[in-house]
């Protein structure tokens, strides 16, 4: 009956890892198709507003970035801690502007170049003057279709 | 194999961000200022002021942030002057003529916080996707924020979005989005 007993020892058989990779495999895909590569890091805070009433931009090819914050601490030394603007990886003053949307236009594709959308991520901190004057830049070099970027969520939350 | 994949998707996990990519859209006006002058009537303009502690001045009265909505949905509805068969509103003849006539003014100071004046301009086109909404269910049995979105998205199939085009267009003319934004004030 030594069969019988060995059942009793009460040793679980070793769960089985052959579906790992498998399920590594999966999950690698999965972020392998969301990954975006970032492709300029932040230097200024950026805690952006809720609203609820948004659109979803368009495709990625079409859209210019400007991010506008308080400078992060590693910079806050230099650049101080009012809001700044930062055009790809510089910090830049309110005159370059224009200068920067007009190059990263003509980078583009020409069927594009006239249905660019300027995306305007600002810290929730940041004042109206400093936008006010970005989007009178915006104005002079022709760059109308602006979207303010926000997280989907109550807008009277920003309020708190 | 595991350790490989592993590798990979620790990779991947780090390089990922997901990217907020919606918010609000908005046009600026052109620089070159228009031909002639135009003469709007006073009754015709929504004006909303909104001082550097946040506060709200709406045709000349304080009001709350929460009440904005309802009272630029009013104003857009009224249809003053008797030609606005789809309106809703009070026909109260000081407010204004017809939703294609009445336009919204927003004038902030430079010292606003950014979180207000988007907290502002949600509220206000709010109100405007409220109201197109209204006659979107009335006119096509659904959303005229789900129609547009649709009709938006690339991947839709293009016999739908030549359908989708006219109707969108036909909500947008009944309660057309005039939002002007007046320079910011200094003090």
């Amino acid at each position: 009956m030594a069969k019988f007993n060995k059942k009793k020892d009460g040793d679980l058989p070793a769960v089985s890892t052959a579906s790992l990779p498998d399920i590594v495999f999966m999950l690698l895909f999965f972020f392998m198709t969301v990954t975006t590569m970032k492709d300029s890091s932040l230097m200024v805070e950026n805690t952006l507003p809720n609203a609820s009433e948004i659109k979803k931009l368009d495709k990625k090819d079409r859209v210019i970035y400007i991010f506008v914050g308080k400078p992060t601490s590693q910079y806050q030394k230099t650049f101080g801690s009012e809001p700044r603007i930062q055009l790809n990886d510089k910090f830049a003053g309110v005159g370059d502007v224009g200068d920067y949307i007009l190059q990263e236009r003509a980078k583009k594709a020409q069927e594009l170049q006239n249905v660019l959308t300027i995306a305007m991520k600002v810290d929730k901190e940041a004042s109206m003057g400093l936008i006010s004057d970005i989007k009178q830049e915006l104005r002079k070099v022709n760059a109308l279709k602006v979207n303010y970027t926000t997280y989907e969520g109550d807008a009277f939350r920003n309020l708190q | 194999m595991a350790d490989i994949a592993f590798l990979l998707l620790i990779f991947f996990l780090v390089t990922t961000t997901i990217e907020t990519d919606a918010g609000l859209d908005r046009m600026l006006p052109p620089i070159e200022p228009p031909d002639q002058d135009v003469v709007i009537k006073q009754k015709n303009i929504f004006t909303v002021n909104i001082n550097k502690n946040g506060q709200l001045l709406v045709e000349e009265e304080l009001m709350d942030l929460k009440n904005l909505r309802q009272a630029a949905k009013d104003f857009l509805d009224n249809g003053g002057d008797g030609t606005c068969n789809y309106c809703k509103g009070r026909n109260d003849d000081s407010s204004s003529d017809n939703p294609t006539k009445a336009i919204i003014s927003l004038k902030n100071d430079r010292e606003t916080k950014y979180a207000t004046y988007i907290t502002v301009q949600n509220e206000l086109v709010g109100a405007y996707n409220d109201l197109r909404n209204r006659e979107a269910q009335r006119l096509y049995g659904r959303d005229f924020t789900e129609m547009e979105a649709e009709y938006l998205n690339p991947e839709t199939a293009t016999e739908i979005r030549d359908d989708l085009k006219d109707k969108v267009k036909r909500i947008q003319d009944l309660f057309p989005q005039k939002l002007s934004e007046a320079e910011t004030s200094t003090n």
